[in-house]
Formats: C-alpha cells, structure tokens, sequence
C-alpha cells in the first residue's frame, strides 16, 4: 500500500505516493532524479548518499522516504546558489579535495554540518567529523586542507 | 538492497504506538540505523512497522532528585552534546560521542540502541557501568527494569514485542567521580571490537566506589563486578588497576568474530579497562 509524502526538497515541495519500503536514496535518485546523492556502499558505511534532513546530514540509503515525511531535504545540488558554488564546494576545487568525485557529495553535506557546528576544527575534528564517509582516491589530507579552508572562508 | 513489503505506521504519541503493538506483531523503528540495514538484508522482515519518530514526548531530557531521565528517541548526537548531560552523566555523553559516525549520531536514538543489543555498541557498556533503568510501556501497565535484567543475549533483551522503551534512567554523578569510555574502534564501522566504561570516585586516598561496564567481548554487555571489588577500598595506584583490570574476562565466554578472534578480545579487554580506570582516576 502506497503512502503520501510531502518533502520540501532544495527548496521546492514536492508530493509523491510511495511504498514504505522505499529507500530515501532511491526516491531521490529515481522519483526525483536527483543524481548526487550517490549510492556507494549500500550498508550505510561510505556516506556518498549522504544528505542533509532538517539540516542535519544522514546517510540516505539507512533511512525510508516516508520517514522524511513533513522535512526539509538538502542535497549536493541545493548547495550553490544562484550558480555561485556554495563555499564548501569552492574550498573542496580550490584545495583539491577530490580525485574521482564519487565520494565528493557525501563529503561537501558533512563538511557544511562540521563547519557549522565547529567553526574551528582541528585536522584531528576533521577527521573524527568525517569518519562516515570514505574516500578511496585521496588518502584524506587534501580533503582536510579543503575542510579547514572552508572552515575559515566561512568564518572569515 | 530493498527491504520486504510492510504496512507503515506513525502514531503521534505514546499511547497510538502501543496501541499498535498491543498485538505483538509489529516492530519498533525509532533511528532506523540497527533496523533498517537488518530490513534491506531481509533478515529482519517485519510486516508492520511503527515508526517512533515523531513522538515528542521520547526525547526529553529531565532531571528528578538523583536521576536523569533521558528520553528513548534521543539521538546520540543530542545525548553527547546536551549541556545537561555533560554536566549530570558525563560518561553516557561521552560514549554518545563515540558511536559510530556523525551521520549515524544524528538519527540513531539511545533507545533503539539498547533494544538493538549488537554485542559490539558502546551504549551498552556505559549503560551497565551506570547500573540505569529502563522504562517499558505497554497498552495497560508499564515496567522498570534494571540493566542487568535488561540485556539478555546477542541482539536480545527483556522488551516484550508489544512493549516499548520510554526513558533510560541514570544516576546524577557525584562530586569527584571520573569517568571514562575507552574502545578498540572497528574502522569500517565504527562498532566497538572491545569498549569499556568506568567510573571512579576516590575518598580519602582509597577508591570508594568503582563502576565497570564492558561491550565487545561477551554474548551481551555486562558489569565486570571481578574488577570493581579488587578496586574499591585499593589505593589505586598502577599495579592495582593492573591487578583489577585483568579480571575483567573472569568467567566471561569471550566472542570470535572475523575481526577479532576471543583470546585477541581478552587481551584488550584487559587493557581498555586499565585505560579506562586510570583516565577515570
């Protein structure tokens, strides 16, 4: 039996009928065709699906679309704003914060979470802050120049 | 990676939800971060789900005497940065601190947590070395039960299917008790290979009061009361953590898993507990 759900997703509202067992990921990715989630892992361990749910950034292939119900969504394509990047994504180009990409989404929803929680952080927060999303190609040290330069562009 | 078909429901208050598993045959959601991967596995494959999510009244965070009363739904992440929490129950912050990931401790609820009962979680260690109370709801009647009597197996505890869990009950610390959760972290997941939660309270230059709690080694969490009675009344010097802490797997029947094989896990059971009690010194 399907169930309504009404999201607010990168600012726009959407209704849709859908199975409780439907996975965030895949309503967002196949109802919506929002593609930057992505789907890595699917044990809720690498975090490319990661997304931001009233503001707070979860793994979306661990949680249902009708747990969403009611919420505000954020994902990687609601980050720039009027085509100016968001500052984490200009941070993540500028340092060099990605070799592939695949994993890139997940990393620029947790770094805005981190930054806005610790306006500060030392590499040791960074890396504690982004233990739930693995990076494959970079071996981690650019991506954490890339969080502390967007750490201090928005604090600056 | 889909879960199985399933009717789905989301009461609104305490009494809607266990109105609904007044039958037994629903399963609890609260976080969805035990259930829902165990769902897209299918080796769990409920037919009704209850969705706790959006009941206000299971994340409150109270005091009342000597007790704080946290709220089932309270996700890690508000447990661990909750100034009240800081404050009265250092160590139950501090493990929230500790789990898994940060998108993990942003839907995962301290509730959900312990009725899970994964042998390698943090909570349940600190949980024990706290001696809490859980409080289970029922259409007509309610129950407190104390953590001893609360986990029972792997991924097994005294919550009857048509009960819920409402609040865990801890203790308000004393003055001039330390605390500490120290683990062995699997770094895929984030689960504890070996955790340890203690607390300390010295009087007089002897140790008055040890708490230790232990996850990772055994079928379920468990108090290690060996350690804490070599501990109390003992000076706490070096040699007598050492000496209390290699008590710790004493008539414990240590699991085996491909992470870490059972003699592996005594060996750091024994020395997370001496790290634990010295930070909690």
């Amino acid at each position: 039996m399907k169930t309504q759900i009404n999201v607010c997703i990168n600012g726009l509202e959407r209704t849709d009928e859908v199975e409780p067992r439907l996975l965030l990921i895949h309503y967002l990715r196949e109802v919506i065709g929002l593609k930057g989630p992505h789907i890595g892992c699917e044990t809720s361990i690498c975090g490319a699906c990661t997304v931001a749910l009233n503001g707070k950034t979860v793994k979306s292939c661990a949680l249902l679309a009708v747990q969403a119900d009611g919420q505000d969504i954020v994902t990687v394509e609601g980050l720039a704003t009027n085509g100016q990047l968001h500052p984490v994504q200009e941070a993540f180009w500028n340092e060099h914060g990605l070799q592939c990409g695949f994993c890139t989404p997940g990393m620029l929803m947790t770094t805005r979470e981190l930054i806005e929680r610790n306006p500060e952080p030392t590499d040791e927060e960074i890396r504690h802050g982004l233990e739930g999303n693995l990076c494959r190609c970079t071996g981690y040290q650019h991506i954490v120049n890339a969080v502390k330069s967007a750490a201090a562009k928005v604090g600056g | 990676m889909i879960p199985q078909e399933f009717n789905y429901s989301r009461p609104g208050t305490v009494q809607e939800a266990v109105d609904l598993l007044a039958d037994g045959e629903a399963k609890v959601l609260a976080g969805g971060m035990s259930l829902i991967p165990l769902m897209k596995l299918r080796l769990s494959a409920p037919e009704h789900v209850v969705d706790l999510g959006r009941i206000p009244d299971l994340s409150r965070i109270t005091e009342n005497g000597g007790s704080l009363h946290l709220g089932a739904l309270l996700t890690h992440h508000q447990v661990a940065t909750s100034a009240l929490v800081q404050e009265k129950c250092p160590l139950i912050a501090e493990t929230a601190s500790h789990i898994g990931d940060a998108q993990v401790r942003n839907m995962g609820t301290l509730g959900g947590s312990a009725a899970h009962a994964d042998p390698a979680a943090d909570y349940p260690a600190a949980l024990c070395a706290l001696e809490a109370k859980v409080r289970l709801v029922r259409r007509d009647s309610e129950r407190v039960v104390g953590i001893g009597d609360f986990f029972v197996d792997a991924l097994t505890t005294a919550v009857e299917p048509e009960e819920i869990i409402t609040e865990l009950i801890l203790p308000v610390e004393e003055a001039g008790t330390g605390v500490s959760y120290q683990k062995l972290r699997q770094p895929a997941s984030g689960f504890a290979i070996v955790g340890v939660a203690a607390r300390v309270r010295k009087d007089g230059g002897r140790v008055a009061m040890a708490r230790v709690g232990v996850t990772g080694l055994a079928a379920s969490a468990y108090r290690a009361t060996g350690v804490e009675a070599l501990l109390e009344g003992s000076e706490g010097s070096q040699a007598d953590v050492a000496a209390a802490a290699a008590a710790v797997d004493e008539g414990i029947e240590a699991i085996s898993d491909l992470h870490a094989s059972s003699d592996y896990r005594r060996h750091v059971a024994r020395v997370y507990t001496a790290r634990a009690i010295q930070a909690a010194l």
